[in-house]
């Protein structure tokens, strides 16, 4: 079989999404590593730019198009390859592969499906499909009847018995849907739920039961092995995406355990999957009864994370196995002596906590269920659950300490918080906990299993014995270390027994590292080696605990280790591309034959492979963990640059204790960082800012008003709810921000910003060495600022600005450079209005946009960045970026699909998941290959606009006017409407969605009348009007394109009315 | 429990290595020989199997005793969640011990179960350092000792394990069509489970029993502890049976008994397989299982007599994992294919018995 396949196409994932994020990244990365491994020439389809896979040495040729039909199709056409991978690019290379499938475009070009046969895929993507398949080897799955009466619904739970769960069919967000425990319950919530629909879906209620996933290998050989086991923390009803998840399962017998297993194997076999696949179970937790939830039939998030528990490369092996490879023929790449046809046996436990960040979202809803919201991941390993648990819950990055120890969290209604979980449920544990819940009050409320809840109430009781002393001579070593096996870092530590506060408890908590140190109290490096020490293996995948007596490695002490500090979790304005960075940096490391040494805990992605870095530390990234690991490899030196700003914002305090930081003085990250020392320097460089000022008072705030005028950013230092910056145009919305979403006082400063209306922003990556500038790259945004530059579309070259703006702000660039003597990567935003050029900020570390603008200019200025960090030789590139004759668009990917009742509008603060970047010989090219790629779709029919204030109205006109031109029926609210036929364009009033009048907005989209949906909010402000908030959503919700930055909508209209989608060029990368 | 109250013990090992930790279950001391076992579930089913007597058992997996203990209830004149009828190991070495346990099928906590037997647990040990050592010097003699107590070692290997948990008396089971004569030499109840569930009766006979007179359609070989060589009245008893055309079936040990009533020789791993992910190949196939496995003696592959051939082989290290002979309905394996605890891939070897005993005329009786 693998003989006459020479040339696979891999379809890639495009831009990270809710529920589609870094993971598809490592699958298929791991995937080409297979394949290239066997001589075969690899082709790729992935727009998201930012990807380690879309880079050179990866793939052989790398298109940066939608994966959408017909653009695979024409680089099928194109490329004729002779086999295609479907099940490494998530649920869109998935349902791309399918569509093909039915199509016929597979058959057409000769194209063979490597691996699980599209047939299978499809049993297991129709719901009655699936069912009737398990049936088939009587196997069960939850059982359910639809209905559509009362009646009916009331002899179908008779069937069932209660409680029973109810659905309405076809509504969104859960509308009608409801537990019923008796007969009268039913009636009416039955009585409910048709008033939504026509047909209502009677379910057994598995409330309660525990959810356990198993991962699954099958080769053509039919040999079967299940790779890793986990259990959700949380009980059925939560995505497994929104639960806390460990692994291997805690609470399972042998006889559960290897019942579910055997059931996972019968299944994998009588669906016919070659590769991998995940079979999701809920368990009685009071017997052995089980229902099969759902059967993944690709690599998904759970067999990235089961890759990186177990150290089993998933993804690497279903690749071979696609290729015709029995498990028993290939190798277990972590012993390398023995085979992979084997299942690991973990010796730690792993604790997978999701990452919310509603925060950045409007009117979303906090409460967690059976969609997911959480935008990343961690994964923690130790040695007990308290370690894990407390480990990790630093490790999400939202300010807390561990399980306990954390301060500012106060819940109103501890009941409901625990029996209605939100993102803060832990939490809420937490303090049900020192509140003197018992474990079985917590239990009826949450019914996550006591198991987990005694752990945590362990965590409790460590935390009141440590309150009963208050020096660390006091504290016995026999306690010190038992808070240290249960995961209690010196911080928390420092918090408990010396009582520390604010500012002290830095202080206090290197006090606690001094005195534990003195005691001998360390951690220890234990290996991650897939068979639990029993063969010995040379692997490099490491983590740190207390529970042991000694280290698995022994360090060399030659001074060749260089450390990279990886991102952490994916979050909303850190996600692949610090990931991307972090690899370029440990290759570079590696290329001088020095040692890379990588730190990460983030499970979606490739720089914590640990095939990447001579050392992996699947570790913290707290000051404690990092200070532990310098201390066993006292390293050469470290670079903080590369992983955004979890690890920028640990140089000084490293810097204090010694540590050897490579590249730009940790000094000057710190006259970066802080706004006070930052705008002095610009002061004293003459470079212009926006005018601010840190208030402590609404007096102070009014005055400073009076000076610069609205609107004004507001960026408090204390959130309540809601964002943590804010636009606002006048005293009334300043008042309600202030009183509503922030605080000000003397502890809790704001800092107001005066706001720049109109003003484009332009952001420049560059690399320097010793201050000077080495390579450079200016972009532009399409929206004037205002919008966050994270969700911003970016331009790369720029194609609209002034010569004289480019001269100024090369000009700023090189004085900030030389000024903080700068050595490695730095980012700079401006806003430009005519020639007059603000900073607006200024990151002394890899952006964001830092791959994007390597890959369109074909430079890596990570890797030279690194070079120059190093200290190694390094060639100052020559040619310059006007000299591009093609343009690069990075274009944002939102998730608010996924966020039930979020306001899709876009403000000052970041609210995208992910990103594009496509190249075109035009702009207009780039641009649409790079919205086609984040879900936009060129309309065919009708546009709805609702143009917003003056300015964009007038922004909007010419643009307006092409779409009439070219036939597009045009819908307006009544102001647009005016607007419009003012200027000569015919359009049709649409009725607010409060007006009772047709045809009415909201209407107009439910009934797909219209296939774009323009909506430009009046102000900047987040207190929107009801009415475009409902339009947005609908839009949102019934899956209409939606824009809502004019300037966009424009570029948008202009692009697909001058560029048809089949005269779009086809290109790889190499061949710009 | 708190952390003050706790009782420390000291493991040390016949090298000289000394582990500190802590106690849970009986605090009396134990000796016997170290071995580590990598399965992640499972330890209820562990603790009561036979082949571990004699043993200290460290557990890799670290967090241990989370689903508490079952009680002994009863089908079929079985212990339902048992292997036997108690626990077998000497003591029991886990990083970290769960006092509280949460199952429905539990009655009381690990430490109480341990309690009862008067077996001690420590833990608090590092359980991964422990095996790496284990590993690299071989299996080793150790003793537990709580403060305050002192012990001798032991070497389980100089004594015949086999006839301490052998039954001492005949025992029938079940009431279906062919009849199996079990010889016990530790039998593990899923085997006795396995068997009944395909219309057998089951003749169960102590190791060293003359089961010549029996009437029966398959002989059927158990696991048990220890070296074989030390069951010499079985291995005699089952060379006589080598002539008979009845079919035998051997797991474990009664592999071991087989290879060396045929002929063939049997030595002593380094450190032995005992785990729930070992990976075995059949012979001559593209065929591959994971398999349990609890074994720290193995059949020595190039010392098969005539007839004789591998059925199975190891993947990781080319071990023996069972023979066949190439005429006669005879086979066995190295691994467990009953499981409890383990995977259950190989449970159809159970239907292989079946159909040797019908192919070679059925049920006689």
């Amino acid at each position: 079989m693998k003989d006459d396949i020479k040339k696979v196409l891999l379809l890639g994932s495009g831009a990270l999404k809710i529920g589609e994020a870094g993971e598809f990244d490592y699958s298929g990365s791991q995937a080409l590593k297979a394949l290239r491994e066997e001589g075969i020439y690899t082709v790729l389809i992935n727009p998201n730019i930012a990807t380690v896979q879309t880079s050179e040495k990866i793939a052989d040729k790398i298109y940066f198009l939608p994966v959408t039909p017909k653009f695979v199709e024409r680089v099928i056409e194109r490329e004729k390859p002779d086999g295609i991978l479907l099940s490494f690019g998530g649920q869109t290379a998935l349902n791309c592969g399918t569509a093909l499938f039915r199509t016929g475009v597979f058959e057409k070009f000769a194209v063979r499906v490597l691996g699980t046969p599209v047939e299978a895929i499809m049993n297991t993507e129709d719901r009655e499909l699936f069912v009737k398949k398990l049936d088939e080897i009587s196997v069960k799955t939850p059982r359910s009847v639809a209905v559509t009466s009362v009646e009916d619904a009331l002899s179908a739970a008779g069937q069932l018995g209660f409680p029973i769960i109810i659905r309405a069919a076809y509504t969104l967000g859960g509308q009608g849907s409801g537990f019923c425990s008796n007969t009268d319950e039913l009636r009416t919530m039955a009585a409910r739920a048709f008033s939504y629909s026509d047909q209502i879906l009677v379910e057994e209620s598995l409330k309660g039961w525990k959810e356990v996933e198993y991962e699954v290998v099958r080769d053509r050989f039919d040999n079967c092995i299940t790779v890793c086991n986990m259990e959700n923390f949380d009980p059925l009803g939560i995505h497994t995406g929104e639960s806390i998840v460990v692994a291997p399962s805690q609470t399972l017998t042998n006889s559960e355990y290897h019942k579910l297993r055997e059931l996972s194997i019968k299944i994998i076999r009588h669906i016919g999957i070659i590769g991998e696949c995940n079979v999701q179970y809920a368990l009685d937790p009071g017997s052995e009864d089980y229902r099969v939830i759902e059967v993944n039939a690709r690599l998904s998030r759970s067999s990235a994370l089961a890759s990186k528990a177990t150290g089993y490369p998933l993804a690497f092996v279903a690749a071979k196995l696609a290729l015709g490879y029995g498990l028993h023929q290939l190798k277990n790449s972590v012993t390398r002596s023995t085979t992979a046809c084997f299942e690991p046996a973990l010796d730690y436990i792993v604790c997978k906590i999701p990452r919310w960040d509603l925060n950045k979202f409007q009117g979303v809803a906090h409460e967690i269920g059976s969609s997911m919201k959480s935008v990343g991941e961690i994964m923690a390993i130790g040695r007990t659950f308290e370690e894990a648990i407390q480990k990790g819950l630093r490790m999400i990055g939202l300010g807390m300490h561990g399980f306990v120890s954390n301060r500012n969290l106060s819940f109103n209604d501890i009941e409901k918080e625990l029996s209605q979980p939100t993102d803060m449920r832990i939490f809420s544990i937490a303090e049900a906990l020192e509140k003197g819940f018992d474990v079985d009050r917590i239990w009826e409320l949450t019914r996550i299993d006591r198991w987990f809840l005694y752990k945590l109430q362990n965590i409790s009781h460590i935390k009141k014995e440590l309150e009963k002393y208050d020096s660390m001579e006091s504290l016995p070593d026999r306690e010190l270390l038992h808070a240290k096996i249960n995961g209690f870092s010196d911080f928390q530590i420092a918090r408990h027994v010396l009582k520390s506060e604010n500012r002290a408890i830095n202080e206090a908590m290197l006090s606690v590292r001094r005195h534990r140190r003195s005691r001998g109290i360390v951690p220890y490096v234990k290996q991650i080696d897939t068979l639990a020490a029993e063969y010995p293996a040379m692997t490099n995948y490491l983590y740190l605990t207390y529970s042991g007596m000694e280290h698995d490695i022994w360090y060399e002490n030659d001074k060749r280790s260089v450390i990279v500090l990886g991102s952490g979790a994916y979050r909303i304005g850190s996600s692949v591309e610090f990931d991307w960075c972090s690899v370029n940096a440990i290759n570079t490391i590696r290329k001088e034959g020095l040692r890379g040494v990588m730190i990460n805990y983030n499970p979606e992605t490739v720089s914590t492979d640990y095939d990447m870095c001579d050392r992996l530390y699947f570790d913290e990234l707290s000051f404690e963990r990092v200070m532990d690991i310098i201390d066993l490899e006292t390293p050469r030196g470290v670079i903080l640059a590369m992983g955004g700003q979890i690890p920028n914002n640990l140089a000084m305090r490293l810097h204090r204790q010694g540590v050897p930081i490579l590249g730009t003085p940790p000094e000057s990250i710190d006259r970066a960082e802080d706004r006070h020392k930052f705008s002095s320097m610009c002061d004293a460089l003459d470079i212009d800012q926006p005018r601010w000022k840190e208030l402590r008072s609404f007096e102070e705030i009014n005055k400073f008003i009076e000076d610069i005028g609205f609107p004004v950013l507001i960026r408090p230092s204390y959130v309540l709810s809601g964002a943590a910056m804010n636009v606002v145009s006048n005293s009334t919305e300043l008042v309600h921000f202030l009183e509503l979403a922030a605080s000000v006082s003397k502890e809790h400063p704001v800092v107001v910003s005066e706001f720049i209306e109109y003003a484009k922003e332009i952001e420049i990556d560059a690399v320097a060495s010793g201050g000077d500038i080495v390579a450079y790259a200016i972009s532009e945004h399409v929206e004037y600022a205002g919008v966050h530059s994270g969700d911003a579309t970016i331009v790369f070259p720029p194609q609209k600005i002034y010569f004289e703006t480019v001269r100024r702000i090369k000009r700023i660039t090189r004085e900030i450079a030389r000024e903080l003597n700068i050595s490695g990567p730095f980012n700079i935003q401006f806003l430009a209005r005519e020639n007059d050029i603000k900073v607006i900020e200024c990151n002394l570390r890899a952006s964001r946009s830092m791959p994007f603008v390597s890959k369109v200019l074909k430079t890596n200025l990570i890797e030279l960045a690194t070079r120059v960090m190093l200290g190694v030789q390094w060639e100052k590139p020559h040619k310059s970026v006007f000299d591009l004759d093609y343009v690069g668009v990075k274009a944002s990917q939102f998730s608010f699909s996924r966020l039930a009742k979020a306001d899709p509008v876009l403000g000052v603060d970041m609210a995208s998941t992910g990103e594009v970047g496509c190249i075109g010989d035009s702009f207009h090219e780039a641009l649409l290959k790079a919205m086609y790629s984040v879900g936009y779709r060129m309309p065919v029919k009708a546009v709805l606009i609702s143009s917003g204030p003056a300015k964009s109205k007038a922004d909007l006109l010419e643009a307006v006017r092409l779409l009439e031109k070219r036939g597009y029926k045009i819908f307006a609210t009544r102001g647009t409407q005016q607007f419009l036929s003012n200027a000569g364009i015919a359009a049709k009033v649409a009725h607010w969605p409060d007006e009772a009048a047709s045809p009415n907005t909201v209407e107009l989209i439910k009934l797909r009348v219209v296939d774009l949906v323009i909506n430009i909010p009046k102000d900047l402000s987040a207190t929107e009007l009801s009415n475009d908030y409902q339009i947005r959503r609908s839009a949102v919700d019934y899956n209409i394109p939606l824009i809502t930055n004019a300037r966009l909508a424009s570029a948008f209209i202009n692009a697909f009315c001058s560029v048809p989608e089949s005269e779009m060029e086809i290109k790889a990368w190499d061949e710009y | 429990m708190r952390n003050n109250d706790r009782l420390s013990v000291r493991l040390t090992l016949e090298d000289g290595t000394v582990y500190r930790g802590w106690s849970f279950g009986a605090p009396v001391a134990a000796a016997g020989e170290v071995v580590f076992n990598t399965a992640m579930t499972g330890y209820p089913e562990s603790l009561t199997d036979p082949s571990y007597r004699g043993q200290i058992l460290c557990l890799t997996y670290p967090l241990v005793g989370n689903y508490g203990a079952p009680g002994k209830s009863e089908q079929d004149d079985l212990y339902m969640f048992y292997e036997s009828s108690g626990v077998h190991i000497s003591a029991l070495i886990v990083s970290d011990y769960s006092f509280e346990f949460s199952h429905w099928n539990a009655i009381e906590s690990l430490d109480e179960w341990l309690r009862r037997s008067n077996v001690p647990g420590i833990f608090g040990i590092d359980t991964r350092a422990l095996t790496k050592r284990i590993r690299e010097k071989g299996a080793m003699l150790g003793k537990v000792e709580p403060e305050g107590m002192t012990t001798d070692f032991y070497d389980p290997n100089k004594v015949n394990l086999v006839a301490e948990v052998s039954t001492s008396a005949r025992k029938v089971y079940g009431n279906g069509k062919y009849r199996i004569l079990l010889v016990d030499c530790g039998v593990k109840f899923n085997i006795i489970r396995n068997l009944l569930k395909r219309d057998t009766t089951i003749i169960r006979v102590p190791w060293d029993y003359d089961y010549s007179v029996e009437e029966y359609d398959g002989l059927f070989l158990t696991n048990g502890p220890g070296d074989p060589k030390m069951c010499r009245a079985a291995i005699d008893n089952i060379r006589k049976s080598l002539d008979d055309d009845r079919p035998i079936f051997g797991i474990c040990l009664g592999n071991q008994l087989m290879a060396l009533a045929a002929g063939a020789d049997t030595y002593k791993l380094r450190y032995g397989h005992r785990s729930h992910n070992q990976p075995v190949q059949m012979v001559g196939t593209d065929r591959a299982y994971i398999t349990s496995q609890n074994h720290g003696f193995a059949v020595n592959n190039n010392t098969l007599p005539a007839g004789w051939v591998p059925l199975f082989v190891n993947v990781n290290d080319n071990t023996n994992e069972g023979m066949k002979h190439v005429s006669r309905p005879f086979f066995s394996t190295q691994f467990h294919p009953e499981a409890s605890g383990g995977p259950t891939d190989t449970d159809f070897l159970f239907d292989l018995f079946i159909e040797n005993i019908e192919r070679a005329g059925g049920s006689r009786h």
